[in-house]
């Protein structure tokens, strides 16, 4: 598994001691194989329109499972319906079970959900405030009175993000770079401790350097976090993830480990989609 | 290609060129003859007693109306206090909670009130404020700059609100913030140089506005003593004394109308700086 999610990148031969620890880590709780969210059969309407077609899906929590697929088959718009921020659209309709941690969702408080599950955007989206009340954000409003400074740093440091900004946290959002200002949206949506973290196509933005410090971020917030990648990155895919799904044409195709579906992929269609033959 | 149709060609972009330029400066050349009429007739007549004093009886020089800059003052916060929450609020449901139908009908309502002359909406104010208690007060001429300000402020808050990328919204919602949150917490922070603005430019024009004041707010020698007497103001103030026969009273409304264009540039200048301070914190 870390060959196949970290194999001859850089940035981890220079991670080397902490990538083992973690690799360990994560092996002997493979065992447990938790499943975060577990979807059944779910149908996906924009109107008449249907865009995901009885897709079923578990996502195994501390894991970082990627969506792959060309444009338009459906990958955003299921991340989406895992915290349901497809119901801001008009006239969309969903079908079938999602159940987070056994609970249906779609019978779930939309708020306490959205809380459970963060999400993190293609473009950096921060809000026009300051660092500071950008990470302070999704606490204030859920109410949360106790001492904001240190859940603040804390996000932050999470994010990668303290160290650059310490001295800046009252200055505008808009003033960081892109990759700083993506990783105050990951801060942001760390604050409220989420237990899954979904991410629509994070790096679509990005230059090669900061999309490496994301990834590496990604890997270090498994220990608490399960996490969703939309990408249409293949290598990011391979790098990143530990488990791919492959979606074409709204339906899932193929689903298992990185590896296994990189190096052997069952249905031509995926090898197609892998090899660039398509997409 | 001919030599002939290339000249032609050339002549011809010039010629509109040099129109539009004479069009263009025409406009510039109108508000600076304005402008400097004003400044200097109403500047060689102003002084301070036109901020301190009460006008004189009828045959004596001198004398201010500092009675008509109070009671303006007050008329525009009475239309501020009326007219830009509505305003506000109509313009969020247009930008945010509409639907088609019912927003297309309000949009075209509210260009329609934009457009209805500001005489007529005296008489409504007439009718409704100060027919019922049989005399003029300031709360009426406060009601008919009000209506004139609502359709302005929702314009601006609709289009502005309209111009923050959804990207925000979603931003706000996926952290679990509900609709009305979203807008009160993010949007319309970010679009508040923007809205700001529109007020102060609605303010701006409902200032000047003389029609619909002359049978609501009516006018007033003294002191207005309440909000439900009669006040002076300073567009009726300069009809008044511009139509009067003494030179006296010309030179004080030639003032009069100086001051209120000050007013009014004070606004607009006030309003780029909110705009371009919101831009700042939108872009640095």
């Amino acid at each position: 598994m870390l060959s196949a999610s970290h194999g001859g990148n850089a940035t981890a031969a220079r991670r080397a001691p902490e990538v083992r620890v973690h690799a360990a880590r994560a092996t002997s709780s493979e065992k447990e194989a938790q499943v975060r969210f577990q979807i059944s059969d779910l149908n996906f309407f924009y109107g008449p329109k249907q865009a995901i077609f009885g897709l079923s899906l578990k996502i195994p929590a501390n894991r970082v499972t990627a969506l792959i697929g060309p444009s338009g088959c459906g990958k955003s718009t299921f991340l989406r319906t895992l915290n349901r921020m497809n119901e801001t659209i008009r006239n969309t309709r969903v079908e079938g079970e999602i159940l987070l941690d056994g609970q249906e969702i779609l019978s779930m408080d939309v708020v306490g959900l959205r809380r459970r599950v963060g999400m993190v955007f293609q473009r950096p989206n921060p809000f026009p405030k300051s660092i500071y009340d950008n990470v302070a954000y999704g606490l204030r409003i859920n109410g949360y009175k106790g001492r904001l400074d240190d859940l603040v740093e804390h996000s932050l440091r999470r994010a990668a993000l303290w160290e650059e900004v310490k001295d800046y946290l009252h200055k505008s959002a808009f003033a960081l770079s892109g990759g700083q200002q993506q990783r105050l949206c990951i801060a942001r949506a760390l604050a409220v401790d989420p237990e899954v973290l979904l991410l629509d196509e994070p790096c679509s933005a990005l230059d090669p350097v900061t999309t490496a410090k994301i990834e590496e971020l990604m890997f270090q917030l498994k220990d608490s976090c399960t996490m969703a990648i939309v990408t249409h990155n293949m290598q990011q895919a391979a790098r990143a993830s530990d488990f791919t799904a492959f979606m074409l044409d709204g339906k899932l195709i193929e689903h298992s480990e990185t590896s296994k579906l990189f190096t052997t992929p069952t249905d031509p269609r995926t090898e197609a989609y892998i090899t660039g033959r398509f997409g | 290609m001919s030599g002939a149709r290339i000249i032609w060609r050339k002549s011809l972009n010039y010629v509109m060129l040099s129109l539009t330029g004479v069009a263009a400066l025409g406009v510039v050349s109108v508000l600076f003859l304005i402008l400097g009429y004003l400044l200097w007739n109403g500047g060689t007549s102003l002084s301070l007693d036109f901020f301190t004093k009460l006008p004189k009886p009828v045959g004596e020089t001198g004398g201010g109306m500092a009675n008509a800059i109070v009671g303006s003052l007050k008329l525009l916060m009475l239309a501020a206090l009326m007219g830009l929450p509505i305003g506000l609020f109509a313009g969020v449901y247009l930008a945010e909670f509409g639907g088609k139908t019912f927003s297309f009908v309000i949009r075209y309502t509210t260009d329609l009130l934009n457009g209805v002359p500001s005489i007529v909406i005296g008489i409504f104010a007439y009718s409704l404020v100060v027919l019922p208690v049989k005399h003029f007060s300031t709360l009426a001429g406060g009601v008919a700059l009000g209506i004139m300000v609502i359709p302005v402020t929702v314009r601006a808050t609709e289009e502005f609100l309209r111009a923050v990328p959804g990207s925000l919204r979603e931003g706000a919602m996926a952290l679990g913030a509900s609709k009305w949150k979203t807008i009160a917490t993010v949007v319309l922070p970010a679009a508040k140089g923007g809205i700001l603005t529109g007020m102060l430019l609605a303010l701006a024009r409902v200032a000047g506005e003389t029609a619909p004041l002359l049978f609501t707010a009516f006018s007033n020698r003294f002191w207005s003593p309440g909000w439900s007497q009669p006040t002076a103001s300073l567009p009726v103030m300069i009809y008044t004394y511009a139509i009067a026969p003494y030179d006296d009273w010309h030179r004080q409304a030639w003032a009069a109308g100086l001051v209120l264009l000050a007013l009014v540039l004070v606004a607009n200048l006030g309003a780029r700086f909110l705009l371009n301070r919101g831009n700042t914190v939108r872009s640095v």
